[in-house]
């Protein structure tokens, strides 16, 4: 396999010591596309509703999906998922090319938006190569019943602004806030929460006792599209094939 | 062998500032139509502005569509006016002289509609200012300069200040001219434009100094700013933009069109002001020959994009040339954009009889251009389609009514203010055009007295 070596913090931002370095697993093996952590997601992160205008006009908003793959043909058909999500990567992009800083590395891995500085040149979105930015080409709007279930913790974003996964930075900043350490899965972000399989996994590289740590260490672990350089922080767990055992 | 023909200093000044001293009804006419289109075109631009970026095509994986196109487009057309005023100058071609003005205005008006198309295509366009302009002084907040976005108007915004320049510092003497000739308030303001030129020697030279210096000032700019846009694509990691070779192929492609928008200018010129006195057969066979090489040259660019990128037979930069080249309606835009702008021109560029004709070379710089926009439209788009490795994610792209009526309107507005361009100042540098017959000397070749150029 390819590796590519970078500098370890090619865009610092701080000069403090990172204390965390957030980093997902994703278990493709346990994957079952119940699209559980999609619907966490929109919900927790005040997400407009994805209605059939917005699929056909091939302008959903989504911060994590599962990307479905045909493979053979009938009747030995497989069907093979893949949770996407922005991958929050430490060589981004999607960073570099933004005029007006909206998007940057923050010193806890983090790929970071900023929505009010975001005038919506959506430059970043065609530089991500994973696909995982999404742009508010509408104004948002939500049923009025629906008001009282936005989340207080997490802006709205208006029109003309890129947003994408953040790991509920929001999550991470109660959990985080005004403690030294944070035990191993104390808090985890929506989609995490919300996967009944356990696929994904959340936590601290840095702390080499996390379960993210030890599993990022698996046989199986890839990173996509890792020949870019593009570092990311999430890890994906190869699927273990039925036939090949 | 280029002749000059003879005209006198009163009949130039008659002829050129015709247009500039009396009305015509074609120019009331046309003026009042683009100016309705110019008018709808702002309406929508307002739309847009009030509804947000829905109202276009554009979606998920397609998040640049046609207005980035128009934007290439246009700063593309902004280039004749460097390579037909400054090296043309700086090469002391004669027949530069009737369409240095033209080009260079066109290149300002052209810049000018070409930067409107940023701010159209921003998401929030109300706080694109701080983009180009940094106000967040309190924050600490600067424009990224590591983004081909801050290059991007850096560029366009000193071709912008150096054309304007340029187009002033050669309208002086003419100024000066329509200021001694106009009367009431408009001699005040033709006066105040002329800045006290009296035509003493000191001031030619002056003037002829500052001409040849913003020449050569403004040539690195003229490589940089096609350059710089074509980093907007090279720069970023989509297969299909991010190639090496768009640089000179950009800036080449750009002059393509450019000239060619010249060529139609010129011709529209003679056609409407009624210059045949001034742009000759000469005139725009020296454009076509020119531009047979600029094609040619292009062209080779053109192919090293290709064979790089099949060259490497990776998938993800086969997919979006299986996408361009094989796939409809690509394959049919492709085929389109190859035959009008080098099958068609250059094969008849060849001949002489098609070059010295005003009708042949009116439509042909016509299907350079449509041509050309295809070929930025092909660059921009399917690469973006099929841009990721998740066949997923593959997309399409359609334009709306909005972004036509848009990219219409650009053509309108252009041409609107050329026209307003034409009708207050004159097209055509008088000064130069008097220059020229200054330097024509008889040379009597047998029996006959024949008028031949000395040069400057």
């Amino acid at each position: 396999m390819t590796t590519l070596q970078f500098q370890e913090n090619p865009t610092p931002t701080t000069q403090r010591p990172p204390r965390h370095h957030w980093n997902m697993v994703v278990d493709i093996d346990r994957c079952t596309s119940c699209r559980a952590c999609v619907i966490a997601c929109e919900a927790e992160n005040n997400i407009p509703i994805n209605t059939e205008d917005r699929f056909t006009q091939q302008r959903v908003n989504q911060w994590i999906r599962i990307e479905r793959y045909w493979e053979g043909e009938f009747p030995n058909v497989k069907a093979r998922y893949i949770p996407m999500l922005c991958q929050h990567c430490d060589n981004a992009p999607c960073e570099p090319v933004c005029p007006v800083y909206a998007t940057y590395h923050n010193n806890e891995g983090l790929n970071v938006q900023v929505y009010n500085r975001c005038v919506g040149t959506r430059y970043c979105a065609n530089a991500c190569p994973y696909h995982a930015r999404n742009f508010n080409y509408w104004e948002p709007v939500w049923p009025e019943d629906f008001r009282n279930y936005l989340n207080p913790d997490v802006t709205i974003r208006s029109r003309g602004i890129m947003e994408k996964c953040t790991f509920c930075v929001q999550r991470i900043r109660r959990a985080t806030r005004g403690r030294q350490d944070v035990a191993d899965g104390a808090f985890a972000p929506a989609c995490v929460q919300a996967c009944p399989s356990d696929a994904l996994v959340f936590g601290d590289i840095l702390d080499e006792n996390s379960k993210v740590a030890k599993l990022s260490k698996n046989e199986r672990h890839y990173m996509v599209r890792e020949v870019l350089g593009t570092l990311p922080s999430i890890t994906y767990l190869k699927k273990v094939e039925a036939d090949a055992l | 062998m280029y002749y000059r023909r003879t005209v006198s200093d009163a009949q130039i000044n008659r002829e050129l500032l015709d247009v500039v001293f009396r009305t015509p009804v074609w120019w009331v006419v046309i003026v009042s139509i683009l100016g309705l289109l110019v008018a709808v075109f702002m309406s929508t631009f307002g739309l847009l502005m009030n509804q947000g970026l829905g109202l276009t095509g554009l979606n998920r994986p397609v998040f640049w569509g046609f207005l980035i196109t128009n934007f290439i487009f246009w700063v593309g057309i902004s280039h004749a006016g460097v390579m037909i005023s400054a090296i043309l100058r700086l090469s002391q071609a004669e027949w530069r002289r009737p369409m240095v003005r033209a080009a260079e205005t066109m290149t300002v008006f052209s810049l000018m509609t070409a930067l409107l198309m940023p701010v159209m295509h921003a998401g929030r366009p109300w706080r694109i200012f701080y983009w180009v302009f940094p106000y967040d002084f309190a924050r600490g907040i600067w424009p990224d300069v590591r983004s081909p976005l801050v290059w991007d108007p850096t560029a366009i915004i000193t071709y912008l200040t150096s054309s304007s320049l340029f187009v002033f510092t050669a309208l002086i003497p003419d100024f000066a001219v329509i200021r001694d000739r106009a009367t009431g308030w408009r001699k005040a303001i033709y006066g105040a434009l002329a800045m006290n030129w009296r035509g003493t020697p000191q001031q030619w030279k002056l003037q002829g100094i500052a001409g040849i210096l913003l020449s050569a000032l403004i040539l690195p700019v003229f490589v940089s700013v096609h350059s710089i846009v074509s980093w907007d694509f090279g720069v970023s990691l989509v297969p299909g933009w991010h190639v090496s070779v768009f640089a000179p192929y950009f800036v080449i492609g750009a002059v393509l069109s450019g000239v060619s928008a010249v060529l139609t200018l010129m011709i529209l010129m003679r056609f409407l002001f009624k210059l045949q006195n001034y742009i000759w057969e000469e005139h725009i066979d020296a454009l076509g020959r020119l531009l047979i090489v600029v094609a040619i040259g292009w062209h080779f660019l053109f192919w090293l994009d290709i064979v790089f990128a099949l060259w490497t037979a990776e998938s993800v930069e086969t997919t979006y040339w299986q996408l361009r080249l094989l796939t409809p309606p690509w394959s049919w835009l492709f085929l389109l954009f190859y035959v009008f702008s080098f099958v068609i021109p250059t094969s008849l560029w060849l001949f002489r009889k098609v070059r010295r004709s005003f009708v042949w070379m009116f439509w042909i710089s016509i299907l350079v251009n449509i041509g050309m926009f295809l070929e930025r439209l092909i660059i921009i788009v399917p690469p973006l389609m099929n841009k990721d490795a998740f066949t997923f994610q593959f997309g399409t792209y359609r334009p709306s009514i909005v972004e036509l009526i848009i990219v219409g309107g650009t053509f309108a507005l252009v041409a609107f203010l050329l026209l307003m361009f034409g009708k207050f100042f004159p097209l055509i540098p008088l000064w130069e055009e008097k220059e020229g017959q200054r330097l024509v000397e008889t040379v009597k070749v047998g029996n006959v007295e024949v008028p031949a150029m000395i040069k400057e």
